[in-house]
């Protein structure tokens, strides 16, 4: 792990959304140390500032795949930024997903907007090693069918069940409305056997927490990626603390039998 | 067919109540098949029935004007398909529409009213089932009214993605 950004080049731009963008990245030189499903880089825009970004697949090799979604300036430059422009990148930061723990269980992957991305390489490494887990289920909610992330692969993660429900329908959506804890009843898991890992707006992880401990399945197999203010990345700086948490050393993934206390303490 | 006295209600929201109890609204069901795109139910309609969704998605709508049928959510396996029924006036506050073909238990709402009147302690339970499905449709609605997913507001430094 290098605490100087090393320069990576954009090899190759997909956009998602309208304001979201999967950029693959190539190192020029020094190449930052493997990267686990869950764990986030820093992201330079450079001349401009530094956000935390989860990976959101892990090639083979070298290279780099962020998801990016232009909410504010630094995403935003990231977000313009074309093939053969530089970036600066710090990592592997975090936890990652506790995927030993959840061998040979069944898994419940839920997705809450652009959550889907830093759940995407774990979905792969399921489906690497089929006979590692039980069954899969990939559940997500979106905006409106115009946010849906990753729309051309959720086909290719129906093991057995994978479906995308959204808050907001146009005319021509087909699919599920509402939230996303809705398609929990219709999910093919077994509670006792059961990892769930959940990524999406704190309110929506708790819901969905609840909704599945109220189901059977124990706390510390709810696994949920937690976001606060990340500077420094490296745990000195304390921007990211979260009670006795430094959620870039301690998180973002923490059993939601350590974070459901927290998150009940208002302004934590 | 009519199913056989306790026979759970396939993954559905009858399950949490007492067997006894399950066993005498089964009695009142029997099977009910949507092809694909049926309307089941139309809003303003007088509420008769309601259903336990066995296979499938249902989804619900509310007609605007000038917009046609909207759908406002969908409702799949063990979901209960109305509580209208329950309360006066007993007319559907929304229209109901299959999506695929649905394999439903159907039951007879007045035969059920009835049941409930003669049995009160049942009754409690049936109540207490449709409020909780209640309950449930109402936390998501004011979820969905907090429009999580929308655009942030928040400064970044989030832990990503």
């Amino acid at each position: 792990m290098t605490l100087a950004p090393l320069p990576y080049r954009v090899v190759d731009r997909r956009d998602e959304t309208h304001d979201t963008v999967t950029l693959s990245l190539e190192p020029a030189g020094e190449a930052l140390g493997p990267f686990a499903p869950g764990q986030f880089a820093m992201m330079y825009a450079f001349g401009v500032g530094e956000v935390p970004v989860s990976v959101s697949r892990i090639p083979d090799g070298q290279r780099l795949t962020h998801t990016v979604r232009a909410v504010g300036a630094v995403t935003r430059a990231l977000w313009t930024l074309r093939t053969g422009a530089w970036v600066g990148m710090r990592g592997p930061f975090g936890t990652c997903w506790d995927l030993a723990a959840a061998r040979g269980n069944d898994l419940l992957v839920i997705a809450g907007g652009i959550g889907i991305a830093p759940l995407r390489p774990a979905i792969d490494a399921v489906l690497a090693e089929p006979h590692g887990y039980g069954r899969l289920n990939v559940l997500a909610g979106a905006r409106s069918p115009a946010d849906l992330l990753y729309r051309n692969e959720f086909p290719t993660w129906e093991r057995p069940f994978s479906t995308v429900t959204v808050d907001r329908p146009d005319d021509d959506w087909t699919g599920r409305v509402g939230v996303v804890t809705t398609l929990l009843g219709e999910a093919h898991f077994t509670p006792a056997d059961t990892t769930a890992l959940v990524c999406g707006p704190e309110v929506m992880m708790r819901a969905t927490a609840r909704d599945l401990i109220h189901r059977g399945v124990r706390p510390d197999r709810v696994q949920v990626s937690l976001e606060r203010n990340m500077r420094c990345a490296t745990g000195h700086c304390g921007h990211c603390q979260l009670g006795p948490l430094l959620l870039c050393r301690d998180g973002p993934v923490v059993g939601y039998d350590r974070a459901e206390p927290l998150l009940s303490v208002r302004e934590l | 067919m009519t199913p056989q006295t306790g026979e759970p209600a396939g993954g559905g929201a009858l399950d949490t109540l007492p067997a006894e109890h399950r066993g005498r609204l089964m009695a009142l069901a029997h099977e009910a098949a949507f092809p694909s795109t049926t309307r089941i139910f139309e809003e303003g309609d007088e509420a008769d029935r309601f259903w336990i969704i066995r296979s499938g998605t249902v989804a619900l709508d509310v007609h605007v004007p000038g917009r046609g049928r909207t759908v406002v959510e969908t409702i799949g396996r063990g979901a209960l398909l109305g509580w209208s029924w329950l309360c006066p006036p007993r007319h559907w506050h929304l229209g109901a529409e299959s999506r695929g073909p649905v394999l439903a238990w159907e039951f007879d709402a007045a035969a059920v009213r009835s049941l409930c009147a003669e049995r009160p302690d049942l009754g409690l339970a049936l109540v207490t089932v449709v409020a909780e499905t209640i309950g449930d449709r109402l936390r998501a609605t004011r979820t969905r009214l907090l429009d999580l997913y929308g655009p942030p507001g928040s400064p970044e430094g989030g832990a990503g993605p």
